[in-house]
């Protein structure tokens, strides 16, 4: 169970609009959407990592009743690529297939069943090319895209040489860990009058897709339209187009609206996942546990495109020294292709990876000077004024880390020994028999960012109009569930208390306001609402017309690192998060049990109480997963476990009891001082359920996800 | 293709599937969409529904032995106590698996079975859920299970 | 067009089963390669409205289970007389699962992590199978002919698992690595009578099928004989590595388990 300490309640309690209807299976979703006389698409994908493309004969499939067309790469003209921020992308395979699933052809049918039939009649024939699928390979062998091997190199460097009395070096894994969100990818595109295309999809992103789409297309963003319908699930894997211009394409080209659903086991290999990470730690320290050093290489496994592997690599290099005092630093960074599945954003987005090789680093530096581990960190935590250690940003107006460690240190981790079998190593399998239980627990700290930063212009606009005694809110922002339209219905209330708040669906209608990425949105639109709301206020009403106020609001300026060293004011602000856990372990077998967790975040200011336990616990449930179980594994490029079967996240019976602090420091950086919320909860709480377990059993444990073999079999 | 006739939350439906449509699928292309589809294997538990008293998976059942069949789904199935109660307790953030989590949960606490945190736990073992981490949902239960049992009393 | 037969009776169900109609119950197997296109059934023998297979039957000979018992059914009704296969059936994907999947359909798909194929394995249990041409026994070891590959003829229907022999402790455990809807790593269903001097052992998703090992059942016999126990299991066994665990763990995970089970069944009956 959980508790929590009392949460301010300035803002009151709130039902949040959306969740009467969720609750009641009314809620629409881009996968309930019908359109009448609507076609179906379905997506050939290559069977190989990596091969080229031979030919496509698509004759048996056109002959099939009910099959209107298939769609290639003729079908685009050349030079239009898709990508989130680099444009290297193609819409279909062009000559060289780079990853298993990649799209060769989009078949158009009456029904969704006879265009999956008809993918079968569509013959491809390739030439199997060596997959490249190490970081070593990809570095050593050619490059298997024309754009290079590198998709970003940064390297960051801050402080005289130095090295420590006492050293210890780490070799850390991370692995690939997919979103899975419930929903899977579904949209309907149907051709307008003016020559145009609408979609009404469910993306995290409406103006980025947009943007891609137009290139594409060649059309105007007048002429195209992006509308969101309910989104079941995001955390990052709706950021990059998947099949939204597949669907755009054969609508202009059918004058028909055309609807598209993926299954599991496709989407497995449709959207980017988690960069699987590669890293060596060295940490120099004085006896009495002072870091005085770091050197740090990460390689990232980007797949064979970039999608958004270039901030990835940001993020996981600047926050590879968490948030300590490390006079010296030295990081090196590579997001390198290969011909992996494709890797992109997920809820912590490179922190997560960088939390796993500092804290498993820090906690061999405090076993081998016989300090506590807790202790280690709370005398080298960040204090006002201190350098942030890799960018050498001033550490000002953030969390008191101090407090945050004490604050979660003090939540008591239930200690009642574990009797159901549902609550033992082995759980309901009954493997233990009676035989030990080895407990262990482990503290981490996680950091990052919330915005953009790297200089990234940010912005994000929201129009309020007033009618009556109602408010309209047209923000384009993304709801996937985690509760920005409850966050602005709040903010809005704070003007207009008493006012009844109601959302225009998200679209490209609406000025941009950016992803719903990057733990920004309640900021970013937040702040957007809140200027529009106080606009609105500060009008006098003299008719009955329907008055209204727009805002953009600009966050805080932000800048690329320094060419030669990476420091600078890369971030506009960071969120700060410590997790304990406390794990069991058969140690004969591997089998892990992570029985609680307690955690402490600082969430700048409350204002959906609720919500932001339900992003704490998401989180923590995520970071389970990818503690002992969440693995894409993909030998020689080819997944051999992309179904809900054999890519296992927990359920109701694997979750841990959880206890919850949240701290309220608010950001002077924004109107309100909030801060972002829903990545923290995935970025430490990996690292401390794999400290426990390496305190638990006495192995290395330097990868995650932990497997069985690697407790069991481990020397 | 064949028709397939049966009740839906009361109210006669008439399908279209062809021999390898799950029950699932055929629902939702006629445009039902109580159940949805995450994986369509059995191991998310979205799609569930009961089908003459028995709650299933309805991506595992085709429908053509569905006929004549009383299926029901979360909307004939909802209590407004758990609806009040999933509301509060944070249950729901996307929503895609709530309607699966309801039925799982009405029929947990219609069974004669005494829910604690842990049984609780075990009977939703089946219903995956990607954005709560569960306690909401498992704490709404549980109230609702205390209320129901003291106005029984 | 494809047809569907729901039959009620076991006769009119081998009349349908002889037009060529795919049988099923549960369907909790059946259907996930259907919906993922990778399988395609023109015409269904549904055997849910079948009652007399739903039947399970004690008499003074033992136990007869109708194929088409759920799980749900054999979890409760069975937790007392055969511990081992109500524990093992509670074991098998999740509460929903449970409430359609059936005994027949878990032995008539026979895959090497079978959960409920060790426990029958290590009652002696029988198969029953129906034709139109008469009915037929045969020992379940017998049946389990290779991986998901029975000796079950395309006219007959698995009708009964009868077990005889289910007394004595016992226990079923299964290695994986989360609670619920967990194809098993590797597992291990034991049983001691010692009254009887009768000692039984199955190991599962460590060989081709579902493993009866008649080379360790001596050592179970003997007390303090659980390492040596332990060795013959794991040499009767011969797993493979696949993305799910690589041999050298299974064949680990399969001695620690039939050490702890020896360990186990002997402290019970003390």
């Amino acid at each position: 169970m959980t508790t929590h300490s009392p949460f301010s309640t300035r803002f009151g309690t709130v039902i949040r609009p959306d969740v009467p209807p969720k609750i009641a299976g009314e809620f629409e979703y881009s996968n309930d959407v019908r359109i009448p006389g609507m076609l179906f698409g379905a997506t050939k994908r290559s069977p190989h990592a990596h091969a080229r493309l031979v030919a496509i004969d698509t004759s048996k499939a056109l002959a099939m009743s009910g099959v209107h067309r298939v769609f290639t790469h003729e079908d685009v003209p050349e030079g239009r690529l898709l990508g989130h921020i680099t444009h290297d992308q193609p819409v279909f395979v062009l000559d060289v297939a780079r990853h298993e699933g990649e799209p060769v052809a989009f078949v158009v049918a009456d029904s969704q069943e006879r265009a999956w039939q008809a993918l079968e009649a569509i013959d491809v024939s390739w030439q199997p090319l060596e997959p490249v699928t190490t970081i070593e390979d990809a570095l050593t062998k050619d490059p298997i895209h024309p754009q290079g091997t590198l998709i970003r190199e940064l390297l960051i460097e801050r402080g005289d040489d130095a090295v420590g009395e006492v050293v210890v070096t780490g070799t850390w894994e991370t692995g690939r860990q997919d979103q899975l969100f419930l929903a899977p990818e579904s949209a309907v595109a149907y051709p307008s009058a003016d020559g145009g295309v609408t979609l009404i999809l469910a993306t995290q992103d409406l103006h980025t897709d947009q943007q891609q789409l137009c290139a594409v297309l060649n059309l105007p963003p007048e002429k195209v339209h992006l509308i969101n319908s309910g989104i079941g699930g995001a955390f990052g894997g709706r950021e990059d187009i998947t099949l939204q211009a597949h669907l755009a394409i054969a609508a202009l080209a059918l004058g028909k609206p055309v609807k598209t659903t993926y299954r599991r086991s496709e989407s497995f290999l449709a959207h980017p996942k988690r960069h699987p990470a590669f890293m060596r730690y060295r940490l120099g320290a004085k006896s009495d546990g002072t870091f005085v050093s770091l050197e740090v290489s990460i390689d990232l496994d980007g797949g064979p495109y970039a999608s958004t592997s270039g901030p990835v690599l940001g993020s996981a290099c600047y926050f590879s020294a968490g948030p300590y005092r490390i006079p010296r630093v030295r990081v090196h960074g590579r997001a390198v292709r290969t011909n992996n599945p494709v890797s992109g954003a997920m809820r912590g987005f490179g922190a997560v990876q960088a939390c796993f090789g500092i804290e498993s680093t820090i906690d061999l530096l405090a076993s081998k000077l016989g300090i506590d581990p807790v202790e280690i960190r709370r005398r080298n935590v960040l204090v006002e004024g201190d350098p942030f250690p890799t960018s050498g940003q001033r550490f000002e107006d953030q969390t008191d880390l101090r407090e945050l460690i004490d604050r979660c240190m003090a939540l008591e981790l239930p200690s009642s020994p574990a009797t159901l079998d549902l609550d033992l190593p082995g759980g309901t399998g009954r493997t233990l028999m009676g035989s030990a239980v080895s407990r262990g627990e482990g503290f981490a700290l996680g950091v990052k960012n919330h915005l953009y930063g790297e200089g990234v212009p940010e912005t994000s606009w929201a129009k309020l109009t007033r009618e009556g005694n109602t408010i309209i809110v047209e923000s384009s922002a993304s709801e996937c569930g985690q509760g920005i339209q409850g966050v602005l219905d709040r903010i809005v209330r704070t003007e207009f208390p008493e006012c009844e708040v109601r959302f225009a669906v998200p679209s490209t209608w609406m000025q941009y306001s950016g992803s719903s990425s990057a733990s920004r949105q309640s900021w970013m639109s937040g702040s957007a609402v809140l200027g529009a709301a106080q606009k609105l206020k500060s009008q006098t009403s003299s008719g009955e017309e329907p008055e209204s106020a727009e805002f953009e609001y600009r966050a805080p300026a932000t800048y690329r690192g320094d060419p030669t060293n990476g420091t600078g004011d890369i971030h506009v602000s960071y969120m700060f998060v410590a997790h304990r856990a406390r794990v069991e372990v058969d140690t004969e077998l591997g089998l892990i049990r992570v029985a609680a967790i307690s955690t402490a975040q600082d969430v700048g200011r409350v204002i959906n109480a609720t919500e932001i336990r339900g992003q704490i616990l998401g989180g923590i449930a995520q970071g389970v997963g990818f503690a002992i179980n969440e693995h894409l594994d993909t030998p020689s490029g080819l997944a051999a476990n992309n179904s809900l079967t054999d890519y296992l996240v927990p359920t109701a019976a694997d979750m841990p009891l959880v206890v919850i602090d949240v701290l309220e420091q608010p950001d002077p950086r924004n109107p309100l001082g909030i801060k972002g919320v829903g990545e923290p909860s995935a970025v430490s709480s990996t690292a401390a359920i794999a400290n426990a377990i390496r305190q638990a059993t006495g192995k290395p444990i330097t990868r995650v996800p932990v497997r069985p073999s690697d407790i069991a079999l481990a020397n | 293709m064949s028709s397939v006739r049966l009740r839906l939350d009361g109210s006669p439906v008439e399908l279209e599937a062809a021999s390898s449509t799950s029950l699932l699928r055929a629902l939702r292309d006629a445009g039902h969409t109580k159940a949805q589809g995450a994986c369509e294997q059995g191991e998310c538990g979205s799609c569930l529904v009961r089908i003459d008293g028995v709650v299933q998976n309805s991506c595992l059942v085709p429908a053509t032995i569905c006929e004549d069949a009383n299926v029901e789904t979360v909307a004939s199935l909802l209590n407004q106590d758990l609806a009040d109660a999933f509301a509060r307790h944070g249950a729901v953030q996307c929503g895609f698996c709530t309607p699966g989590f309801v039925v799982a949960a009405e029929a947990a606490l219609a069974s004669a079975e005494s829910l604690t945190y842990d049984t609780v736990r075990e009977r939703l073992a089946g219903n995956i859920c990607r954005c709560t981490g569960y306690h909401g949902i498992i704490e709404a239960v549980l109230e609702v299970s205390q209320r129901r049992r003291e106005a029984n009393q | 067009m494809g047809t569907t037969s729901s039959p009620t009776t076991v006769e009119d169900a081998l009349k349908a089963l002889s037009n060529g109609a795919r049988v099923i119950n549960g369907g909790t197997d059946v259907m996930v390669p259907v919906n993922e296109g990778r399988d395609w059934v023109d015409s269904w023998l549904n055997l849910r409205n079948v009652e007399s297979l739903r039947v399970i039957e004690q008499s003074h000979d033992g136990i007869r289970i109708g194929a088409g018992v759920t799980f749900a059914k054999i979890e409760t009704s069975l937790v007392h007389l055969a511990p081992a296969l109500a524990r093992a059936a509670s074991t098998v994907g999740s509460r929903q699962i449970r409430n359609v999947a059936t005994i027949g359909g878990n032995v008539a798909t026979a895959s090497p992590a079978g959960d409920s194929i060790l426990p029958l394995l290590t009652y002696d249990a029988e198969v029953e199978l129906v034709s139109l041409r008469g009915t037929r026994s045969v020992p379940l070891t017998q049946f389990l002919v290779g991986p998901k590959r029975t000796s079950r003829e395309p006219d007959e229907l698995l009708s009964a698992i009868t077990i005889r022999d289910f007394q004595g402790a016992q226990h079923f455990a299964k290695v994986g690595t989360r609670n619920a809807m967990v194809i098993s790593i590797c597992s291990i269903c034991a049983r001691l009578d010692r009254e009887r001097g009768i000692a039984r052992v199955a190991a599962g998703s460590v060989a081709p099928t579902p493993l009866l090992i008649h080379s360790a059942e001596e050592a179970l016999l003997r007390q303090n004989a659980a390492a040596e126990f332990s060795r013959l299991v794991v040499e009767a066994s011969s797993p493979i590595s696949d993305h799910r665990a690589s041999a050298e763990y299974r064949r680990h995970a399969l001695g620690v388990l039939a050490e702890r089970v020896h360990r186990l069944l002997w402290q019970e009956t003390q």
